[in-house]
C-alpha cells in the first residue's frame, strides 16, 4: 500500500491508473504494479491513505478541533504484503494501528498496542459469528460507573455534537491519544486492562509516535494481549494528555505514575491548543454517550473528572490562562512577520483580515508558499476519488477532516529551509500537510472536487465557507460557486424551534367521555393528563437549578398518578397520551436548554460571518471561559428525553410499557404491513409516481418517528429491573422485536436492499445501536440483524456518489452518511467496512433491482437529511469557532427527528360475503388497473364512509334527539306522568326512526363519492373505469358507513346523544330549586314547591328570541340587576331619604328592565328569572309602602298622592309593572310572592293608600289575566290556612268570594279591612 | 386595566376598612376615581373573599353563633324594625349575608329541631317571604340585599356579568370572521375541558399564537389567576395548546408573564390579530408596496 502510494507519488504509477482501479466496480480487483509484482486490494490501499493524511496533518492540525481518529489499516494483511519494506509497514501500523484496540469507542483509535493484523484476523474470521464476541465484553464495560457523568455535568452536556455519533475525541488534538479516554473508561469496568492506559499515552508525543507504532507493530494475536495487560513505561506518557492524569483519587489504574502538580480540572487547556474548543466536535462516540447507567446507581467518582465549577479548578484555571495569555503575547511577537502579513483581501474589504485571522499569532495561509503543489493534487485526486466511489467508511468525516485541515491554525514556524531539510528522500516522509499554506491548498482542492458534497451542506455552512478567506485566496472560483450554492440550499440546522412545549391535542374521537368505561375513569384521566403536565411544566422549570431532584419532587406525584391508573382503559390512554407527548417533544432538533447553536445560526443569518465573529470575541469576553463540556461523555437522553427517561424511572411502571408498546406498534404495525415501503416498486412514468411518492414520504417519516418510541421501549427494561424480572424483560424484549419488523427479519433488510430502500432501514438499525445499555438478551436476537449490516458495506458501497445513477442523489447521500455513522458505533467492528467478507450476500440481488424502488423517487430533501443526521451541523460550528477564534460553544444539537402524527385506524373488517360475485368481479377490475387506484378508491371509500356517519350525527341524530326534547318536555307539563317511563319510550321511538340513518347515508355516500373519485384519479382515466370506480367506491363507502351504523345508531349514538340532552332537560326543567326527596323538610319545601306550581303554567312558554329587527342595544342584565338591587336595598334600609326613587326614576328603571328582559342576547335563565324576581319584590316593596317614592318636586319630602302632579304616581308605576308581566318575556314571574304572608302583613301595616294601591294592583293583574280569579282565591286561602288564626279565616273566605271579576274598589276596600284584622293577628301570633 | 402590582396592593389594603356595603362603592369611587367601578368592585369583592376566608373561622365557632343569635333575639325584642342584624354583621366584621346564614340556620334548629337542609335553607336566603317570622324575614332580607360581595342575588349578577361578557366576546369574534367553537358545542362533543372558546382557526395575538380564548368578567389578582392556572387555563394548554385571557377588569400586570408558554393576558379584546390569510394578504400588499415603489 505504502509502496503504491509511493510509486504513485515518484510518478512511476500514473494516477490515473491509480484512480480508474478505485473507481472500477470489480469488487476485489486487484492492483499490480511496480517491479516487485505486487498486488494490492483497495480495502487495503484506501486505509493506507486516510491514514497517510491523518498522520501528515497531525502537526498542523494542533489548534483545531479534535481530528477525525485514522483510519483502522487493512484488516487480515495478505501474505504478499508482508514482502513490504519493514518501515512502510511499520508507519502504516503505527498510523493505523489500534484498530481493535481492545474498545470500540475510537473507530479510528490509533492505539500503540494494537496489531492490526492480528485484530482483524480475530474479527474477521469470526465474522458475523463472532458478534458475541466483541459485543458483550464493551456492553459490560463500557458502562462502567467512572464514565458516568454527574449530574450537572449531565445537564451541561445535552447538546450533542457530531464527535457524539462519529469518533472518539482524542482528549486534547494533535494525535495524542484518544485510546487513553477509552481506556480510561475500560479500566474503570471489570475488565482487567488499565494498561492500554499507559499504550493510549504512549501515542502523546510526536517521538513517541514512532516508538509506539514500531513496537505495536511487532505485537501480534496473543502478545498484544500481554502487552495490553502489562502496564506500560512512564516515559510514554503524555503530559498534555488530561486522560492521563484524572484527578486524584478518580482513576484507580493509575498507580504507578506520579501525578503532576500542574493537574487542571476540568477545562482542558493545554499550551498546545490555545484556542482549540476540545470536545466540540468530532469527539466521544455514541457509546460514551450512550454509557449512562441507571440513574441512582451513579457511582460518585464521577463528580471528580468533572468538578466543573469547582472554585479550586476555576481558581487554576485562570492561573493557567493567565500564562497561557502572556505565552501567546511572547509568540505573536515573534510570529509578527506572518501574521502582520496582508491577507488577500476578500469583499468584506479593509477588515478581512481580522475576520479570518482573529488571532495574531495565527499565520495566513498564502498560495505562494504552498510546497510539493503537484504531489498534494496527486494525493487530492486519490483522496476525492476514494470519497466519490465512497470507498471511506464515512463520508462526512472525511470531509469534516477537510475542513479541518481549511481552518487549521499551524504555529510551525519552520522556514522554507528548514522544511525542505524536514523532507527526507523518501517521498512518504515528507511533510506534505504540516505548513498550514500546504494544508488550505489541499483542503481546497478537495472541497473543489467534492463540490457536489458540499454543497448539498445547509445555508450557514455555506455562507461560512463562501466567506472564508482562504478559499477565496487559493480558490476564487470556488468561492463564487459557494455563494451561488448557498442560495439554493434549503436545509436549515435549526427549524425554527418554537419557544415552548406543545401538548397533545384532545382528540374527541379518542379522549371524550364515551371512550372511557366509565365516568370515573374518564375524570381520573382528565386529572392525569394535568398532573402530567404540570409534572413536566416543573420539570421545565426547575431541571437546572442545582439540588432538583426528579424523584425526590415530583416522584409523589407521578406515583399517585400511576397508582390511579387501575383499569386498563385508563393505561392505554394514558400510555397514548405518553408516547405522543414524547414523540412530539424529542422529535426535533430542540434541546430543552437555551440553545447556543440556534443564536449562532440566526445571529449568523443576519450579521454574516465577519459580525458574528465579532460579536463572539465580544462574547467571550463578557462570558465566563469555562463553557466546555468536560471529557464525559454526553448522556443519551438530551432534552426532553431526560424528563422522560426519569419519568418511566419514577412511575416504575410495567403496565405503562406494555401499553407504551401495543401504542407504538399500533402506529408502526400499519406502515409496515401496508407494504408501501417494504413491498414498494414502482412502476409507470413519473406522472402516476406523484401520489404514491407523498404516501411513501409520509409513513417514511412515521417510521423514522417511530424509532424514538422504540429508543424508549428498549428503555423500559433496562431501568425497570426491579419491576421486570429476567423473564419478562425478556418476553418484553420479543414483544418489542415483534412491534418492529425491521429488527426482527433480516430477511427483510435483505429484501430491502433489493429493492434498495436501504435508507429507512438502516436508519433504524443506526437508532438501535446507539442504544444506551443494549443487554445482552437483545444482542442474542439481533445476530441475524448484524448478519445484515455487515453485509451493507459492499452494497453500499456500490452508492458512488459522483456516478449518476438510478438513486437520487439526496437518498444517496442520507445513505452513505447513515451507514457511516453506523461504522461509527462502538459494537461494529471497525474494520468491517473494509472487509468484503459479505459481498456475496447482497451483490446479487442489487443488479436485478436497479432501476425501481423507494429510493429512486426524491424522497430525502435537505432537511431530512440534516434532521437524521445532526451531526452535519458540526460543519458549521468548526467553521464558525474558526470565524470567531476559540469561541465556538460546544454542540446543541439533538438527533431525532420529525413527528409522527399518523393515526392510523384500524381498517374495518367488511363482511362482502352477500355479494361475493360482485366482489369477485370487483377484484378482477381491479387486478389490471394500477394499483394506485384500488388505493384510491378504497382511501376515498373510507373516508367518506367516515363522513357519512358524522353527518348522520350532526343532521339526523341531532334532530331526533331535538324532536325527543320537544315530546319529553310536553310530556312532563301535561301530566304527572314517569319521567323515566317517558324516557324509555321517547328513546324507543327515537331509534325507531333513526334506523333511516342507512338509507341517509347511503344516500350520502352516492353524493359525495364521485366527486372525490373524480379528483383524485388521473384525468386520463377512461370514463368506464371512471364510473366503475365511482360506483365501487359509494358501494364500499356505503357499506362501510351502514355496518358501522347499523350496529351503532342506536347504542353509540342516539342513545347516548339522548340521555345527556335527557338529563340536561329534566335539570332545567326542574331547576336547581328542586328539592331533594332525602332531607326534605316537609312543611317547608311543600311551600317552596307550591309557590313555584302556583306559578302560571299557561304562560309558561317564554320568547327565546329577540324581537324581530332587535339591535340588541338595551341594558345589560347585570347593569339592570344591580341598579334595581340598589333600589332594593334602599328598600330593605336603613336609608336616607335621599335615596329614595322618585316616579320618573322607577318608571325609567323598569322601562329599562322591560327591554332588557325583551332582548334574549345578553340574558340567561338565570338573570331573567332574577330580573323578573326583583320586579315582584320591587312590587311588594311599592305596595306596602316600604319604599315610598320621592316627589322630585318636594325635595326629601315623601308624596304618596296619586293624583300629584304629572308625574307618575305609585299606581302608574304599578300599571307599569302589571303590563311588563303581561309580556311574554316576563310570564314566569314569580308573582306568588305577592301573596306571601310577609307582603300581606306589611300591607296591611301600612295606611289606607298602600291598601289601596295593593288591592289595584292585584285588581290590574286579574284585568289582565295575568292571574285568574281562582288563583288569587287559593292564594288568600293559603294565607289564611297558614298564618291566620282559625276564626277569621271563614270571614277572610266569605270576603274573598266576594272578589269578582269586576270587583268594584269599594268591596275591595272592605276585602282589606278584613285583612286588617288578621294583620293584628298575625302581630299576635309573632 | 391593568395595575402593577404595588397599585394593587395599594387598593386591597385601603379596602381592608370597609365593610360590603352598598355604600363602600362609594367610597371606593371616590378614593380611585380613575378606575372604573367594575373594576374596584371586582377587586374589593376578591379581598373580601380573601378576608371573609382569613377570618370565617372566627365566627363559626357554636359559642360565638350562639352569642350572634341571643343578642338578634334580644335586640329585636327592644327595637323589631330595626336593622339589628344588618349592624351586627357590619359590627363583627362579617358578611351581611353569611351572618344572615347564621342566624337562619340556628333558628331553624330551633323551629324544628334538626339540622335544616341546605336547600331549605338557600331557598329562604334567597326568598325570605319562606320565613314564618317576619322580623327574621326582613332582617335576613336587609342583609342579602345590602351585601355587595355575598349573597343570591350578588351571585346572580356576577353570573350574568359573565355571560354577558362572553356574548361579547363572541360579538367580537364573529365581527373579526373568526370562526370558532364555545362551551356548550365542545361540550356536546364530549371534551372534557371547555375553554369558553375554542378558535378553529387558530390566530397569533401580538406574535402570540392562541387557540383558545376564556373570559373572566372579574380583575385578575394573584390568588385568583393562580387557581385559575392550575384549575383551567394549564388544563386548556394541556389539552389545546397556547390560548389568551381576556379578565375584561383587568389584572396585575406582573402575572403576564407566561406569554412564552402559551398563556397570554389582556384585558380587552386583542386588536393586534394575525390570522393566516391575513398575514399573506399582508404580505402580498407589502410586496404590491414595493413593486410600486420600484
Amino acid at each position: 500500500m505504502a509502496a503504491l502510494l509511493e510509486s504513485v507519488l515518484l510518478r512511476k504509477v500514473d494516477v490515473d491508473k491509480v484512480v480508474d482501479w478505485l473507481k472500477s466496480v470489480q469488487e476485489g480487483e486487484k492492483l499490480s504494479f511496480s517491479e516487485p509484482q505486487l498486488a494490492i486490494q483497495k480495502q487495503e490501499f484506501v486505509p493506507f491513505l486516510l491514514n497517510f493524511l491523518r498522520e501528515q496533518s497531525s502537526d498542523a492540525l494542533t489548534n483545531g478541533p479534535a481530528t477525525p481518529a485514522k483510519t483502522p489499516s487493512c484488516p487480515r494483511p495478505p501474505a504478499q504484503t508482508q514482502g513490504f519494506s519493514d518501515k512502510t509497514s511499520c508507519r502504516s501500523a503505527g498510523s493505523g494501528l489500534g484498530s481493535r484496540g481492545g474498545s470500540r469507542v475510537q473507530l479510528f483509535s490509533p492505539a500503540a498496542s494494537a496489531s492490526p493484523g492480528s485484530e482483524s484476523d480475530a474479527v474477521g474470521q469470526s465474522g458475523v459469528s463472532g458478534v458475541s464476541a466483541f459485543c458483550s465484553p464493551p456492553w459490560s464495560t463500557g458502562w462502567s460507573p467512572a464514565s458516568r457523568p454527574s449530574g450537572s455535568e449531565r445537564k451541561h452536556a445535552q447538546k450533542v455534537c457530531l464527535g457524539d455519533y462519529m469518533v472518539s475525541p482524542p482528549e486534547l488534538q494533535s494525535s495524542t491519544s484518544s485510546q487513553t479516554h477509552k481506556g480510561r473508561k475500560k479500566s474503570a469496568g471489570s475488565t482487567p486492562v488499565g494498561g492500554q492506559t499507559r499504550h493510549g499515552g504512549g501515542r502523546g508525543g510526536p517521538q513517541s509516535d514512532e516508538a509506539g507504532g514500531r513496537r505495536s507493530a511487532r505485537g501480534g494475536g496473543h502478545g498484544r494481549m500481554s502487552e495490553q495487560v502489562s502496564p506500560s513505561t512512564p516515559a510514554h506518557l503524555n503530559f498534555n494528555n488530561l486522560e492521563d492524569f484524572p484527578p486524584v483519587g478518580s482513576c484507580p489504574v493509575s498507580s504507578g505514575t506520579s501525578k503532576p502538580s500542574r493537574r487542571i480540572n476540568p477545562t482542558p487547556v493545554s499550551a498546545d491548543r490555545p484556542h482549540s474548543k476540545p470536545k466540540t466536535c468530532f469527539t466521544s462516540t455514541p457509546l460514551q454517550k450512550a454509557s449512562s447507567p441507571p440513574l441512582g446507581a451513579e457511582p460518585l467518582e464521577g463528580l471528580g473528572l468533572t468538578a466543573v465549577g469547582s472554585p479550586m479548578s476555576l481558581k487554576e484555571e485562570r492561573e493557567l490562562l493567565k500564562r497561557e495569555k502572556t505565552k501567546l503575547a511572547q509568540q505573536a511577537a515573534s510570529l509578527s512577520p506572518f501574521s502582520l502579513d496582508p491577507c488577500t483581501p476578500t469583499k468584506t474589504g479593509s477588515g478581512a483580515e481580522s475576520k479570518v485571522t482573529p488571532d495574531p499569532q495565527t499565520m495566513c495561509p498564502e498560495p505562494c508558499r504552498v510546497t510539493f503543489s503537484s504531489d498534494l493534487d496527486v494525493l487530492a485526486e486519490l483522496y476525492c476519488t476514494c470519497i466519490s466511489e465512497n470507498l471511506v467508511p464515512n463520508v462526512y468525516l472525511e470531509l469534516f477532516f477537510v475542513m479541518q485541515l481549511l481552518t487549521s491554525r499551524s504555529l510551525h514556524t519552520h522556514n522554507d529551509e528548514e522544511q525542505l531539510s524536514l523532507c527526507s528522500e523518501d517521498v512518504l516522509e515528507r511533510c506534505y500537510l504540516r505548513q498550514v499554506h500546504n494544508c488550505v491548498y489541499f483542503a481546497v482542492k478537495v472541497l473543489e472536487n467534492q463540490f457536489q458534497l458540499v454543497a448539498h451542506l445547509d445555508k450557514c455552512t455555506l455562507r461560512l465557507l463562501a466567506e472564508n478567506e482562504r478559499v477565496a485566496s487559493f480558490s476564487p472560483d470556488l468561492k463564487d460557486r459557494l455563494s451561488q450554492a448557498q442560495n439554493r440550499s434549503t436545509a436549515k440546522l435549526s427549524p425554527s424551534a418554537s419557544t415552548f412545549i406543545h401538548s397533545v391535542p384532545f382528540q374527541p374521537a379518542t379522549d371524550n367521555r364515551s371512550n372511557f368505561g366509565s365516568d370515573k375513569a374518564f375524570h381520573t384521566f382528565k386529572k392525569q393528563r394535568d398532573i402530567f403536565y404540570e409534572a413536566l411544566r416543573e420539570w421545565e422549570d426547575l431541571h437546572k437549578e442545582p439540588g432538583w431532584n426528579f424523584d425526590a419532587a415530583l416522584g409523589t406525584k407521578i406515583r399517585g398518578m400511576m397508582s390511579q391508573l387501575t383499569s386498563a382503559g385508563n393505561h392505554s390512554h394514558f400510555a397514548r397520551l405518553f408516547l405522543k407527548q414524547l414523540v412530539q417533544m424529542c422529535k426535533g432538533p430542540r434541546t430543552s436548554t437555551l440553545s447556543v447553536d440556534t443564536t449562532d445560526a440566526d445571529l449568523l443569518g443576519m450579521l454574516g460571518a465577519d459580525s458574528l465573529g465579532r460579536l463572539k470575541r465580544l462574547e467571550e469576553r463578557l462570558i465566563q471561559p469555562h463553557r466546555v463540556v468536560g471529557p464525559c461523555p454526553p448522556p443519551s437522553f438530551p432534552g426532553h428525553q431526560e424528563f422522560f427517561r426519569d419519568f418511566i424511572q419514577t412511575a416504575s411502571c410495567k403496565t405503562l410499557a406494555n401499553f407504551t408498546l401495543k401504542g407504538n406498534s399500533k402506529t408502526i404495525r400499519p406502515v409496515w404491513n401496508n407494504g408501501s415501503l417494504a413491498n414498494f416498486t414502482l412502476k409507470g412514468n413519473s406522472k402516476t409516481i406523484r401520489p404514491v411518492w407523498n404516501n411513501g414520504m409520509a409513513n417514511y417519516k412515521t417510521l423514522i418517528n417511530t424509532n424514538l418510541g422504540f429508543k424508549f421501549l428498549l428503555f423500559f427494561p433496562h431501568y425497570l429491573q426491579k419491576i421486570f424480572n429476567r423473564t419478562h424483560r425478556f418476553s418484553f424484549i420479543i414483544k418489542v422485536n415483534i412491534c418492529y419488523p425491521t429488527l426482527r427479519s433480516a430477511s427483510l433488510l435483505i429484501k430491502a436492499s433489493q429493492i434498495t430502500s436501504f435508507n429507512l432501514n438502516t436508519l433504524n438499525l443506526v437508532e438501535w445501536f446507539q442504544m444506551p445499555k443494549i443487554s445482552f438478551e437483545i444482542i442474542l436476537h439481533l445476530t441475524a440483524e448484524l448478519e445484515v449490516i455487515f453485509s451493507t458495506p459492499p452494497a453500499c458501497r456500490r452508492l458512488q456518489l459522483n456516478r449518476h445513477e438510478e438513486m437520487c442523489y439526496l437518498n444517496k447521500l442520507l445513505l452513505v452518511s447513515v451507514l457511516g455513522w453506523l461504522f461509527q458505533i462502538p459494537v461494529i467492528p471497525e474494520d468491517i467496512f473494509f472487509t468484503n467478507e459479505f459481498t456475496a450476500l447482497v451483490k446479487d440481488e442489487g443488479s436485478a433491482t436497479g432501476s425501481a424502488g423507494l429510493d429512486c423517487i426524491p424522497l430525502v430533501d435537505q432537511q431530512l437529511l440534516y434532521t437524521c443526521c445532526p451531526f452535519l451541523g458540526e460543519f458549521r460550528k468548526l467553521l464558525a469557532a474558526f470565524v470567531s477564534g476559540s469561541a465556538a460553544k460546544s454542540g446543541g444539537i439533538i438527533r431525532k427527528i420529525t413527528p409522527t402524527s399518523a393515526e392510523l385506524k384500524g381498517t374495518p373488517t367488511a363482511n362482502r360475503s352477500q355479494q361475493k360475485l360482485q366482489v369477485d368481479l370487483e377484484q378482477a377490475f381491479f387486478h389490471n388497473q394500477p394499483p394506485s387506484l384500488r388505493r384510491t378508491v378504497e382511501f376515498v371509500a373510507e373516508r367518506v364512509g367516515s363522513n357519512a356517519v358524522k353527518h348522520i350525527k350532526a343532521t339526523l341524530v341531532q334532530e331526533l334527539v331535538q324532536r325527543g326534547e320537544k315530546m319529553l318536555r310536553d310530556g312532563l307539563q301535561s301530566s304527572n306522568a314517569n319521567s323515566s317511563k317517558l324516557n324509555d319510550s321517547i328513546c324507543a321511538q327515537l331509534c325507531d326512526v333513526g334506523l333511516e340513518a342507512l338509507a341517509k347515508a347511503t344516500r350520502f355516500c352516492d353524493e359525495k363519492s364521485p366527486d372525490a373519485i373524480r379528483i383524485l384519479l388521473p384525468v386520463e382515466t377512461t370514463p368506464p373505469v371512471l364510473t366503475t370506480s365511482e360506483n365501487i367506491t359509494k358501494r364500499l363507502a356505503a357499506e362501510k358507513a351502514c355496518i358501522w351504523l347499523s350496529a351503532n345508531i342506536t347504542e353509540a349514538l342516539i342513545r347516548r346523544e339522548w340521555k345527556s340532552r335527557y338529563d340536561r332537560v329534566k335539570k332545567a326543567l326542574c331547576g336547581p330549586l328542586a328539592p331533594d326527596s332525602v332531607d326534605a323538610d316537609s312543611a317547608v319545601v311543600e311551600l317552596v314547591r307550591q309557590g313555584q306550581m302556583n306559578t302560571p303554567r299557561k304562560k309558561q312558554e317564554r320568547a327565546m328570541s329577540c324581537p324581530p329587527l332587535c339591535k340588541h342595544n338595551a341594558s345589560l342584565p347585570s347593569d339592570v340587576l344591580i341598579e334595581i338591587k340598589e333600589m332594593l336595598s334602599v328598600a330593605a334600609g336603613p336609608r336616607a331619604d335621599k335615596e329614595l326613587p322618585t316616579g320618573p326614576q322607577l318608571t325609567t328603571l323598569l322601562q329599562r328592565v322591560a327591554n332588557t328582559l325583551e332582548c334574549r342576547k345578553f340574558l340567561t335563565a338565570v338573570s331573567e328569572q332574577m330580573l323578573q324576581n326583583c320586579t315582584v319584590l320591587l312590587a311588594c316593596k311599592l305596595v306596602s309602602g316600604e319604599l315610598p317614592v320621592r316627589s322630585s318636586s318636594r325635595r326629601g319630602g315623601v308624596a304618596v298622592d296619586p293624583g300629584a302632579g304629572s308625574e307618575p304616581s305609585v299606581s302608574d308605576v304599578l300599571v307599569q309593572l302589571a303590563e311588563l308581566w303581561e309580556r311574554g318575556c316576563c310570564s314566569s314571574a314569580p308573582l306568588h310572592q305577592l301573596f306571601t304572608p310577609l307582603t300581606v302583613a306589611a300591607v296591611l301595616k301600612a295606611s289606607d293608600t298602600e291598601k289601596k294601591n295593593y288591592l289595584f294592583l292585584i285588581r290590574k293583574l286579574v284585568d289582565k289575566g295575568i292571574l285568574n280569579e281562582e288563583e288569587v282565591k287559593s292564594y288568600w286561602r293559603k294565607l289564611t290556612d297558614l298564618t291566620l288564626p282559625a276564626e277569621l279565616i271563614e270571614n277572610f273566605q266569605l270576603q274573598s268570594q266576594s272578589i269578582k271579576l269586576s270587583l268594584p274598589l269599594a268591596e275591595m276596600q272592605s276585602c282589606l279591612d278584613m285583612l286588617q284584622v288578621s294583620h293584628q293577628t298575625i302581630e299576635g301570633a309573632t | 386595566m391593568r395595575l402593577s402590582r404595588a397599585e394593587y396592593k395599594e387598593i386591597a389594603r385601603w379596602t381592608e376598612q370597609l365593610r360590603p356595603t352598598r355604600q363602600c362603592m362609594k367610597i371606593l369611587k371616590d378614593r380611585y376615581p380613575h378606575h372604573s367601578q367594575s373594576t374596584l368592585l371586582s377587586i374589593f369583592s376578591l379581598e373580601y373573599q380573601k378576608r371573609t376566608k382569613r377570618t370565617m373561622s372566627r365566627h363559626h365557632v357554636p359559642d360565638v353563633m350562639e352569642r350572634y343569635y341571643q343578642r338578634y333575639l334580644s335586640e329585636t325584642k327592644v327595637c323589631p324594625t330595626a336593622p339589628v342584624l344588618l349592624e351586627l354583621a357590619n359590627e363583627v366584621d362579617l358578611s351581611p349575608t353569611l351572618m344572615a346564614r347564621i342566624i337562619l340556620d340556628r333558628f331553624l334548629k330551633d323551629m324544628d329541631g334538626g339540622m335544616p337542609s341546605k336547600t331549605v335553607l338557600n331557598s329562604m336566603l334567597k326568598e325570605p317571604s319562606l320565613i314564618q317570622d317576619h322580623i327574621l324575614a326582613n332582617n335576613i332580607y336587609q342583609c342579602t340585599i345590602n351585601d355587595c360581595c355575598y349573597g343570591p342575588l350578588v351571585d346572580c349578577i356576577k353570573h350574568a356579568v359573565g355571560q354577558e361578557h362572553e356574548v361579547l366576546l363572541r360579538d367580537k369574534l364573529m365581527e373579526r370572521n373568526l370562526s370558532f367553537l364555545d362551551e356548550n358545542q365542545l361540550r356536546t362533543m364530549g371534551y372534557d375541558k371547555t375553554p369558553d372558546i375554542i378558535l378553529e382557526v387558530p390566530v397569533a395575538v401580538e406574535g402570540h399564537i392562541i387557540h383558545w380564548i376564556e373570559s373572566k368578567a372579574s380583575f385578575g389578582d394573584d390568588h385568583s389567576h393562580r387557581t385559575y392556572l392550575n384549575e383551567q387555563f394549564w388544563s386548556y394548554w394541556n389539552r389545546f395548546g397556547p390560548g389568551l385571557v381576556i379578565y375584561w377588569y383587568g389584572f396585575i400586570e406582573e402575572l403576564d408573564c407566561q406569554r412564552d408558554r402559551g398563556i397570554l393576558l389582556k384585558d380587552c379584546f386583542p386588536t393586534d390579530i394575525i390570522t393566516l390569510c391575513h398575514a399573506t394578504q399582508l404580505e402580498q400588499m407589502s410586496e404590491s408596496q414595493k413593486e410600486d415603489k420600484e
